[in-house]
C-alpha cells in the first residue's frame, strides 16, 4: 500500500507512466525496482538452487542446505556428462521433442490452410473439432490413450509419445495459424493462379516462407512442451532404455535418492535445453502468445 | 496446464453454428462471416486437396484425441484387468465406487480449493506486477524473460528442486533461519497442515509468469489516448487503473482465468512429484488426476482409471462450458453488438 502513496503523485506528473510512447522518466521509482527485485529473486531462487547445488557436494548440503559451493565441485556434472544413460535419455528427448515439433508443423500448416483458405461445407465442423480439443489437456485421455497405444504395440517405442503429443498439439497449432494464413492477400493467391501456379504449388512455393513466423513460435512451443512433458511418457514408456530426460530425472532420483547434490547436478543439465531453447526465441515465444491473445 | 503449454485461445460457438475463435482483448475474429474472395462450388479437384491436406491431421487426431476419450466411456462399464478384450459388464459399478470413495472426495475437494485460490491469489498478484512491469523502466526486457523463466523450466525439475527445498531441514527452513528473523524455523511445509499453502505457493511461482504475459499484451492493447485524456481530468494514476484498465483488461482476464480453471482441474505433475505416488493422499494434496493416475492401468485397473477419467473429464466439460456461457458470453455479445452498430 506504500506503493499506493507513492505513485499516485508521480503517475499525475509524468502522463506517460503507462506504457505510453513517450518516456520522460526512463528510471521510473525506485519502489518500482525494489518490487521488481523481490519478484525476480522469488523467481530465481529455486532455479538457482539446482544449478548451485550442482556444484556442492552432500556434505556441504546436510550443512548448510541453504549455502554458496564452497568449495565449487563440478565433479557431480563430469559424472553425468561421462555417462551413457544421461546421453541416451538426452537424445530420446531430443528425437522425441523434434519429431513432435515436425509432424506437429506439417500437419498443422496443413489442415490450417484448407481451414483458412478453402470454403466447403464441414469447414465449421472441422474447426470446431480442432478447436474443441484446446478445452482438453492430454490428462483426461491418457488412461484410454494408454490402451490404444498397448494395443497397436507402441508402448516402449517413441513413437507412442509422439503421435499423442502430435494429435493433442494440433489444436494449439491451427488456432495460432489460420489467422497467419487468412492474412496472405487473395492477390497474390490469384495472380499465382493466373501463371498458371496451382493451388498445391502455391501451398508449398508462397504459404511455407509467408507463415514462417507462425510456423516458428507454435514448433518451439511443442518442442519446449514436449521436452518437459511427464505424464505420457510416464504412461507409455516402461523401458528404461526409451526413458526421456523428465523419467530419467525421477529414476536417477529413485536410485541416487541419498546423493542429493548429483540428483540436483542431473536436474541441472536436463533443464538447460529447454532454458537455452527459450531464451534463443524468447521474443517468438512471448509475441506468439501475445499474438493468440490478441486474436 | 500441465504438460501443455495451450495457447491462450478459447472458442465459442456463434449464432450461425459455426464456431469463432476468440483471442482475449475482446476482438471475436468471425471467420467464416469475413467475406472471402467468393469461390464458386467446391470442385472435385478441390475436394481432393481438401482431403489430401486436411486429412492426415484429421486422423491423427481423431485417432489419438477423439476415439481415446469415447472409448473411455466404454471401458468405463467393465470390471477389467487389461487381458484380452473387456467381458465383465457391470454397469454403473464403478461410478458408484469412485462417487462414494472418501478418498476421491479429498481429491474434488483438492481440485476445487486449487482453483478457487489459483483465480483468488494468482489474479491479482499477476494484475499488479503486470501493471508494474508495464511502466517505463530500465532493464524492463530483461525482468519479462526472468519472469518466464519458471513456465519453461519442466514440472519435473521444478518438483524435483523443490521437494528438496521444502522439507524441514532443505534449504528453505535453512536460510529462513539465516534471516535471524524468527528464530531458528522448522516449518513444515510438505505437512499435512502446509500442504496446500505450500502447493499454492510453487503454483503460483510455476505459473505467473505467464498470467504476466498474457495480461502485459492486454495492456498493450488499450489505447494511451485514454490515460491521457484521464490525467488531463485530474484522474490518479489507481483512479486511472480502475476505472480505464481493468474493465478494458476484463477480456484477456477472463480468458486467463479459464486457462487456470482447466489446469486446476486437470493438476497432475507438481503434487504427484513434490509429495510422491504413495505419499499425496495422506500427507500431501492428491487430485483428480493423480487419482486416476494410481488406480488406472498402472495399477491393473483397466475399467476403473476409465471411469475415472469419465469423471474428470465430464467434470471439466461441464465446468468450461458453464464458465463459457457464463462468463465469457459477456465477450462475445459485446463483440456481436459492436459489429451491428459498425454496419
Amino acid at each position: 500500500m506504500t506503493t499506493a502513496s507513492l505513485e499516485a503523485p508521480r503517475a499525475k506528473k509524468n502522463r506517460s507512466a503507462q506504457g505510453g510512447s513517450k518516456p520522460k522518466d526512463p528510471w521510473g521509482s525506485p519502489a518500482v525496482y525494489f518490487i521488481a527485485l523481490v519478484v525476480i529473486a522469488l523467481t530465481l531462487a529455486p532455479v538457482a538452487y539446482i544449478v548451485l547445488g550442482g556444484f556442492r557436494d552432500n556434505s556441504q548440503l546436510t550443512v548448510d542446505p541453504a549455502g554458496f559451493p564452497h568449495p565449487w565441485r563440478a565433479s557431480n556434472f563430469t559424472h553425468i556428462l561421462a555417462s551413457a544413460t544421461f546421453w541416451r535419455q538426452f537424445v530420446n528427448s531430443a528425437i522425441a521433442a523434434g519429431a513432435t515439433a515436425i509432424l506437429v508443423i506439417a500437419l498443422g500448416l496443413s489442415a490450417s490452410y484448407v481451414l483458412a483458405r478453402y470454403r466447403f461445407r464441414g469447414r465449421g465442423l472441422m474447426f470446431g473439432l480442432f478447436a474443441a480439443g484446446l478445452m482438453f489437456p492430454i490428462t483426461v485421455a491418457i488412461t484410454p490413450l494408454f490402451i490404444l497405444l498397448n494395443k497397436l504395440h507402441l508402448t516402449d517405442s517413441l513413437i507412442g509419445v509422439i503421435l499423442p503429443q502430435v494429435a493433442f498439439g494440433l489444436p494449439t497449432t491451427i488456432i495460432i495459424l489460420v489467422p497467419f494464413l487468412q492474412a496472405i492477400p487473395d492477390e497474390i493467391e490469384e495472380a499465382a493462379a493466373v501463371d498458371g501456379c496451382s493451388r498445391l504449388r502455391f501451398y508449398v512455393k508462397m504459404v511455407l516462407p509467408l507463415s514462417l513466423p507462425g510456423v516458428l513460435t507454435t514448433g518451439i512451443l511443442t518442442f519446449v512442451a514436449s521436452w518437459n512433458s511427464y505424464l505420457l511418457p510416464l504412461f507409455v514408456l516402461s523401458n528404461t532404455n526409451s526413458f526421456t530426460l523428465p523419467l530419467g530425472v525421477q529414476q536417477f532420483r529413485g536410485v541416487h535418492g541419498s546423493d542429493t547434490a548429483a540428483v540436483l547436478a542431473f536436474t541441472s543439465l536436463s533443464m538447460i535445453p529447454a532454458l537455452v531453447f527459450f531464451t534463443a526465441f524468447e521474443r517468438r515465444i512471448v509475441g506468439g502468445l501475445q499474438g493468440a491473445v490478441k486474436g | 496446464m500441465s504438460d501443455t503449454p495451450q495457447a491462450p485461445t478459447a472458442l465459442e460457438s456463434s449464432h450461425d453454428g459455426t464456431t469463432t475463435v476468440m483471442g482475449g482483448a475482446a476482438s471475436v475474429s468471425p471467420m467464416t462471416a469475413v467475406g472471402r474472395a467468393p469461390r464458386q462450388r467446391t470442385s472435385g479437384r478441390e475436394r481432393f486437396e481438401i482431403a489430401l491436406l486436411s486429412g492426415p491431421a484429421i486422423v491423427v487426431f481423431v485417432a489419438f484425441v477423439i476415439a481415446p476419450v469415447i472409448a473411455a466411456f466404454y471401458y468405463g462399464f467393465y470390471r477389467w484387468k487389461g487381458f484380452g478384450p473387456p467381458t465383465d459388464f457391470i454397469g454403473l459399478h464403478n461410478y458408484k465406487v469412485i462417487l462414494t470413495d472418501p478418498e476421491f472426495h479429498r481429491a474434488l475437494l483438492h481440485n476445487f480449493e486449487i482453483l478457487a485460490l489459483s483465480l483468488l491469489i494468482q489474479g491479482p498478484l499477476a494484475i499488479l506486477l503486470a501493471l508494474l512491469l508495464n511502466r517505463k523502466m530500465r532493464g524492463r526486457s530483461i525482468i519479462r524473460v526472468l519472469v518466464f523463466v519458471p513456465w519453461v523450466v519442466s514440472e519435473v525439475i521444478a518438483g524435483t528442486g523443490l521437494g528438496l527445498m521444502l522439507p524441514v531441514n532443505g534449504a528453505i527452513n535453512a536460510l529462513l533461519t539465516k534471516m535471524h528473523l524468527f528464530g531458528e524455523v522448522k516449518i513444515e511445509w510438505l505437512g499435512p497442515h502446509m500442504a496446500l499453502w505450500t502447493l499454492m505457493a510453487i503454483l503460483t511461482w510455476k505459473y505467473l509468469g505467464f498470467a504476466i504475459i498474457l495480461l502485459m499484451a492486454g495492456l498493450q492493447n488499450i489505447p494511451d489516448e485514454l490515460y491521457e485524456a484521464a490525467s488531463i481530468d485530474g484522474a490518479s494514476y489507481w483512479q486511472q487503473q480502475r476505472r480505464i484498465t481493468l474493465p478494458l483488461l476484463g477480456p484477456t482476464i477472463r480468458i486467463w482465468a479459464f486457462l487456470s480453471i482447466i489446469g486446476a482441474l486437470q493438476l497432475f505433475d507438481l503434487p504427484w512429484i513434490v509429495w510422491g505416488e504413495f505419499n499425496l493422499d495422506r500427507n500431501g494434496i492428491s487430485t483428480m488426476a493423480t487419482y486416476m493416475a494410481h488406480y488406472g492401468p498402472r495399477t491393473g485397473l483397466y475399467g476403473y482409471g476409465n471411469a475415472v477419467a469419465v469423471v474428470l473429464f465430464v467434470i471439466s466439460l461441464v465446468v468450461a462450458v458453464l464458465y463459457q456461457r457464463i462468463v465469457l458470453s459477456r465477450d462475445i455479445a459485446g463483440a456481436v453488438t459492436d459489429g451491428r452498430k459498425k454496419r
